[in-house]
């Protein structure tokens, strides 16, 4: 059974711009932006997908993006430490939750960076982690030793797809999205090799963040996408919920980003 | 060419990321090189893989851009080793843990800068000047209080001897020393070497002589070859330069007849009296002036400006006034005239040739020529290891080798 930590847009918005979807003129729709949320929390309980929230902070709007707050591996979280300052805040109010619950709390070595989720997805008995926007290299190997399973780096080539939830997405064991032009001939090489499956998305897909979409067992939900993937989804056995994201995609996130896996 | 290097360590899952590959293309398309120190591949899907490599680039800042590159690709970057140093607390005494020296070339990092120790040779220290960023190698009687010393082996790094690319003596002889070795061959090969080297101006060659050159009548083989210019540096001892006058002088070579091969009567009081008549002119260059002394090795040094220096030992008669009775200033004189030196040629003196293979470097081509096979073996065991044998009577050598140069 799948269970998420979410955290409420009450403060949501764009301040600042740390990624290219952001831009501080083109800010989210206020009363628009928590509809989404809803629509899409609502279709999780629906789904009798368990939804936990943390408490939104003022100053942290990119705090609904709980997908970066860390990484949990049984009862494991490593806490991230996010590339720029505006985000930093944000980490002790995530491991405070997580402490209080009983989860042993890992901290990276300071000249580390890793944002979590956003960088590091489970595959069968593989972590495939990104690197070079938000996370560096040097974390996963940490993380490795932390949660030993082979970790496999790939490097980031666009910045619009600045992480790696943005680019790949893991459906099973042996399945997964992947946007081709995000990553180098290395990476794509490795991700052919590593996963049977592999399911390219075209540039339409992938600038609607649809590898940026959440999995639950055989459901997938997404932001709207193209008839061609939602059938090449369904053929493969997968049920695809596609939803309005349009307002979290202003600062660079979808479903996925909105989520963090706890089990 | 000058290159500058780095060693990096990539640790990981670097072979099923294809992090591994990348590095070597990124280094590779970017200008630089690379060798792998050491790779360790994981076995399971678990064990990480380990690589050490070096990365070689033609100029600093190349290195830097590589570096950098390859630091966000996970490389970690290994900082070497600084040298600790330790100054000295007595005159003449190194400091406790102090770093002996190799005969081998010598580098030190010294302020993350890599500095060639100046005039290696075995059994000293390093001496570090840091106002100059300077380091030489000093023998323990030469320190003096307060001086900087390396301590322990961190920040010191040796090279071997390159390989010559040209095949000469040395790589003909496939072992240091044998006996049954074809003589003729190698004597062509180092009489070829010496000519190879006096084309470059500032390289000298050194002959290291003893006595039993004058008693086996073959001294007229080493006159020759000092009058054609061959030897730019002679050391000997007293003995050498003593029976060599005593031969000018009487014709004979400790009592005997150089030409007839036997006893003179009276004979064995003519190296005596040869070292007699020396002192009363004041010296082999004056005896010289003066039309004392008109042939011989010494006498084809001084008109041919050979430079020679004689050093003194106990057993010595008279001694001859050039000869350098105090050891220690014999060995600062001899390292002195040790620079320059690429090709050593001793001849049949054990002891001489072990003193001068000490101060040395292994860069210097070595050969020992003697009719006893142990006198190599022992110049090898104490640390002159470069040094290639040749078991042969002294005076075939050197007929040969007159025969071999032009």
């Amino acid at each position: 059974m799948t269970k998420l930590l979410m955290c409420p847009p009450t403060y949501y918005t764009v301040n600042y711009e740390i990624n290219p979807w952001m831009n501080v003129r083109v800010k989210p729709d206020k009363e628009k932006a928590p509809v989404q949320w809803k629509n899409y929390y609502n279709l999780l309980s629906k789904l009798k997908i368990k939804v936990h929230k943390i408490k939104p902070r003022s100053d942290l709007p990119d705090m609904v993006f709980t997908a970066n707050a860390g990484l949990l591996f049984k009862k494991k979280f490593i806490a991230s430490n996010f590339r720029y300052p505006q985000r930093q805040g944000e980490a002790k109010y995530f491991s405070k939750w997580f402490q209080r619950r009983g989860y042993e709390v890992i901290s990276l070595p300071q000249n580390y960076l890793f944002e979590g989720e956003g960088d590091a997805l489970v595959i069968g008995d593989t972590l495939v982690a990104g690197f070079r926007f938000r996370s560096d290299i040097h974390s996963h190997r940490y993380i490795g030793d932390v949660i030993g399973k082979r970790v496999i780096s790939l490097e980031l080539v666009k910045s619009n797809f600045y992480h790696l939830d943005t680019c790949f997405c893991p459906l099973d064991n042996e399945t997964a999205l992947y946007y081709p032009a995000a990553f180098d001939k290395y990476g794509k090489k490795v991700l052919k090799h590593l996963i049977p499956n592999l399911i390219r998305i075209n540039n339409k897909d992938a600038m609607n963040f649809c590898c940026n979409a959440l999995v639950s067992g055989k459901k997938i939900i997404m932001n709207n996408c193209t008839e061609r993937l939602k059938g090449r989804l369904e053929d493969l056995g997968f049920k695809v919920f596609c939803l309005d994201f349009s307002e979290f995609i202003k600062a660079g996130g979808s479903s996925k980003c909105l989520a963090l896996y706890l089990g | 060419m000058k290159e500058f290097s780095k060693t990096i360590e990539l640790r990981g899952h670097i072979i099923d990321s294809l992090i591994l590959p990348k590095v070597y293309d990124e280094i590779l398309d970017r200008g630089g090189n690379y060798s792998s120190d050491e790779i360790r591949i994981g076995k399971t899907k678990k064990n990480i893989s380990f690589a050490r490599l070096k990365v070689t680039a033609p100029n600093q800042k190349l290195l830097n851009n590589i570096l950098d590159r390859l630091h966000e690709l996970g490389a970690i970057i290994k900082e070497e080793e600084v040298v600790v140093l330790r100054a000295a607390k007595k005159d003449g005494v190194f400091p406790e843990g102090f770093y002996s020296t190799t005969n081998l070339d010598t580098y030190i990092n010294y302020r993350n800068k890599w500095i060639k120790v100046k005039e290696i040779s075995m059994d000293c220290g390093i001496r570090v000047d840091n106002k100059h960023m300077k380091a030489e190698s000093l023998k323990m009687i030469d320190v003096k209080k307060g001086d900087k010393f390396v301590v322990g082996i961190k920040g010191v790094r040796i090279n071997l001897p390159e390989q010559p690319k040209k095949k000469g003596v040395f790589e003909f002889m496939s072992s240091g020393i044998s006996s049954e070795k074809p003589k003729g061959v190698i004597i062509k090969r180092i009489a070829e070497e010496i000519v190879e080297l006096k084309k470059d101006k500032g390289a000298k060659v050194l002959f290291v002589c003893g006595p039993a050159i004058v008693h086996t009548g073959s001294r007229k083989y080493l006159i020759n070859l000092i009058n054609k210019g061959y030897l730019d540096t002679l050391f000997a001892g007293n003995a050498l330069a003593a029976h060599d006058i005593e031969a000018s002088l009487y014709g004979t070579s400790l009592g005997v007849s150089l030409e007839k091969g036997v006893v003179t009567p009276g004979g064995h009081r003519h190296h005596l009296r040869a070292i007699n008549t020396i002192r009363d002119a004041g010296g082999i260059k004056n005896s010289i002036k003066k039309g004392i002394l008109k042939s011989g090795i010494m006498y084809s040094c001084v008109k041919n400006k050979c430079d020679f220096l004689l050093a003194g030992s106990i057993r010595d008669d008279g001694p001859l006034p050039e000869v350098i009775t105090n050891v220690i200033s014999a060995q600062k004189e001899m390292k002195r005239k040790l620079k320059g030196v690429k090709l050593a040629v001793m001849i049949s003196t054990m002891l001489h040739s072990i003193a001068v293979g000490n101060l040395l470097s292994a860069n210097v081509r070595t050969i020992c020529v003697d009719i006893d096979p142990a006198v190599i073996t022992k110049l090898t065991d104490r640390g002159t290891q470069q040094a290639t044998g040749i078991i042969i009577d002294v005076e075939t050598f050197l007929r040969e080798l007159c025969d071999n140069l032009p």
